[in-house]
C-alpha cells in the first residue's frame, strides 16, 4: 500500500500552515503506511545558501560540536538547527560539495538526507503521527510540500527505505507501489556511476529521475521516460525548488486524487486526506490520469 | 427521515443499524452526513432501505448491495458498488476504480465519469455512466448492460463474454476479441429503457454496441506458446 499526501500552495498567506495541514494529512494517510513516514518541505532560505539536512541514530554524538568542525573544514558560516535524530546545516552555496566530502571524514556515520536551497527531508521509522510529533512539523512553514507513509513490500524497514527520496538539488521523489526492474535498472545506473544506496526500489526510481536530468532532461522529460523504463505499480509524487508534480503508470491501480483551489493543489492517495483542507467543497476535485504527468509551478 | 452523522458515530454502529433494517421496516429513509472519504459506508444492504450519503466516500461504498437504494451525493472512492445483487446505486459525482465490479444484478447510475476498470467482471449488472469511463472497462464482462454517454477509454471489453456495451462517444481502442456489433431494434429498447432509469436524457440512436467476437470462446491451438 502506502500512503502519499502534497500540498503546493498558491496563496502566500498558508505558508505559515503548511506543515500543520500536511500533518493533519499525514497522519489520516496512517492505515495505508505505518512503518514509516517521511516528509519534504520547501521553505525560503536567504539567497546564495543551502541547506544539509542529516540524520544520525545517536545525535548527542553526532550533532555535539559538529558546527565547529564543519565551519573549520569549510572556512565558513555554518548554521546548525537540530530537529530530534535530524539537524538541517545552513551554509553558503558554493560550500556544499567540501561540506558533504568533510561530512564523510568528520561524522561518518550520518546519513544525508537532502541538499537544496528549500528543501529539508525528514523521515523515521514509526507511526506517522509520532513521526511528524517528533519533527514537530506542525510548525514548519513552506511554499510546498510532500508527505509519505510507508507499507514496506520491496525493502526492510528502516530509516533510509523511508521516503521521500532526495533526487537532485531541491528534488525530491515519493512512490506508492512498487517496481519490479530494480534490480536490473540498479546495476545498470551502478555501472553508471549512480550511487545507489539501499535496496529498495523507489531509490532506484529516484537515482534513474537523477540519471535522466544529469544527462540533460527536464524533470518533465524524465518523468515521461520513467512511464517507459520503469516497469511496476507506481503513483510517483516529485518535489522540485518552486514546483510539484505528479504522475502514475499507465495501469493506474495505484490510487491517487487531486483537488485544485484560487488557493492551493492538493494530492492524497485517498479523498480522507484532502477533507480537512480548506474550501474542500467547492474544490475542483479529479482522479489524475494514467501515464500522464502533472505538473505544478510557483 | 433518520439521520446519522459519522462525526458523532462510528462507520460499525451506522453499518450494523442499517443490516439490522429488515424487509418491514418502518425506517426505510435514512441520511448519512459527514461521510469524508470514510471506507465501507452503507456497505452489505439487506433490505429495501433507502439511504443517501451527504458527501464524498471512500473504498467499497455500497458494496454488496441487495434491495436498498444508495445515493452518494458526492463522488466515491474505488470499489464503489462492487458485486451489487439487486437494488440501485446513484453517484451524483464521479467514481474511481472498478466501479460496478463484478456485479450479479441492480442498476449502478454515475452521474460524473467513471474511472478505470468500470464494470470489471460484470455478471449481470446494468451500468450507466453519463460521462467518460477510463481504461481496461467491462473487461472479462459476462452479462448485463453497460451505458456510457461520453468516451471510453483504451481496452474496452477486453475478453468479454457476453455483456453489451453501449458508448456514445469515441472508444479509444477495443479490448482483445471486443468488437463492434449491429445494433438492433430490441437492443435499442433496453437502451431506452436503462436510459430512463438512469435519469439520462441521451437518445439511443446516438449510440454504438459493442461485444464479444466470440473468438477466444473455444480453445484454438494456434493461439499456444
Amino acid at each position: 500500500m502506502c500512503g502519499i499526501v502534497g500540498l503546493f500552495l498558491k496563496d502566500k498567506t498558508m505558508e505559515p500552515q503548511l506543515g500543520a495541514m500536511l500533518s493533519d494529512m499525514l497522519i489520516t494517510m496512517t492505515d495505508r503506511g505505518p512503518d514509516s513516514a517521511g516528509i519534504a518541505v520547501y521553505s525560503d532560505t536567504a539567497e546564495n545558501t543551502s541547506k544539509i539536512t542529516v540524520q544520525s541514530d545517536t545525535p548527542d554524538v553526532d550533532f555535539n560540536s559538529l558546527k565547529i568542525d564543519l565551519e573549520k573544514q569549510v572556512k565558513g558560516d555554518v548554521n546548525l538547527r537540530i530537529q530530534s535524530t535530524h539537524a538541517v546545516l545552513e551554509l553558503a552555496l558554493d560550500q556544499v560539495y567540501s561540506a558533504c566530502l568533510a561530512l564523510e571524514d568528520l561524522r561518518p556515520n550520518l546519513r544525508i538526507m537532502s541538499i537544496g536551497e528549500s528543501l529539508e527531508i525528514y523521515k523515521e521509522v514509526g507511526l506517522p503521527k509520532n513521526v511528524a510529533e517528533r519533527f514537530e512539523v506542525k510548525k514548519m512553514s513552506g511554499s510546498h510540500g510532500i508527505g509519505h507513509t510507508r507499507m514496506a513490500t520491496e525493502s526492510a524497514v528502516t530509516t533510509m527505505g523511508a521516503h521521500p527520496f532526495n533526487t537532485g538539488s531541491d528534488q525530491c521523489l515519493v512512490h506508492n507501489g512498487s517496481l519490479s526492474n530494480h534490480n536490473s535498472l540498479r546495476r545498470k545506473l551502478r555501472r553508471d556511476g549512480v550511487h545507489i544506496r539501499t535496496e529498495n526500489d523507489t531509490e532506484v526510481g529516484a537515482a534513474y529521475l537523477t540519471w535522466k536530468m544529469q544527462n540533460g532532461s527536464s524533470l518533465d522529460e524524465a518523468l515521461e521516460s520513467s512511464l517507459k523504463d520503469l516497469d511496476g505499480f507506481f503513483t510517483f509524487v516529485v518535489g522540485t525548488k518552486d514546483g510539484f508534480g505528479v504522475v502514475r503508470d499507465p495501469i493506474a491501480c495505484k490510487p491517487a486524487v487531486m483537488a485544485e483551489t484560487e488557493q492551493y493543489v492538493a494530492f492524497g492517495s485517498e479523498y480522507r486526506a484532502l477533507v480537512n483542507l480548506p474550501g474542500i467543497d467547492q474544490a475542483r476535485v479529479w482522479e489524475p490520469e494514467p501515464a500522464t504527468v502533472y505538473f505544478w509551478k510557483h | 427521515m433518520q439521520t446519522y452523522d459519522l462525526a458523532n458515530g462510528s462507520l460499525r454502529e451506522l453499518n450494523a443499524t442499517l443490516h439490522a433494517q429488515n424487509k418491514t421496516t418502518n425506517q426505510t429513509s435514512w441520511k448519512i452526513i459527514n461521510p469524508r472519504g470514510a471506507h465501507a459506508i452503507a456497505c452489505g444492504l439487506d433490505s429495501p432501505i433507502e439511504v443517501a450519503i451527504h458527501g464524498s466516500t471512500g473504498y467499497y461504498s455500497a458494496g454488496m448491495n441487495q434491495h436498498a437504494t444508495v445515493n452518494i451525493k458526492g463522488s466515491a472512492g474505488p470499489g464503489v458498488a462492487e458485486n451489487m445483487m439487486s437494488g440501485k446505486v446513484v453517484i451524483d459525482g464521479d467514481a474511481s476504480q472498478y466501479a460496478g465490479a463484478t456485479g450479479h444484478g441492480g442498476l449502478l447510475v454515475i452521474k460524473g465519469n467513471a474511472s478505470s476498470r468500470c464494470g470489471i467482471s460484470m455478471k449481470g449488472i446494468n451500468i450507466v455512466v453519463h460521462g467518460n469511463i477510463g481504461h481496461m472497462s467491462a473487461f472479462m464482462a459476462q452479462s448485463g448492460n453497460m451505458v456510457v454517454c461520453g468516451d471510453a477509454g483504451d481496452a474496452l471489453g477486453d475478453s468479454c463474454y457476453e455483456a453489451s456495451l453501449f458508448v456514445r462517444g469515441s472508444v479509444k481502442s477495443l479490448g482483445a476479441d471486443c468488437e463492434e456489433k449491429e445494433m438492433r431494434p430490441e437492443h435499442l429498447e433496453i437502451l431506452r429503457e436503462l436510459l430512463v432509469q438512469g435519469e439520462c436524457d441521451a437518445k439511443p440512436a446516438e449510440f454504438k454496441r459493442y461485444g464479444s467476437a466470440r473468438t477466444l470462446y473455444n480453445f484454438n491451438i494456434d493461439n499456444a506458446y
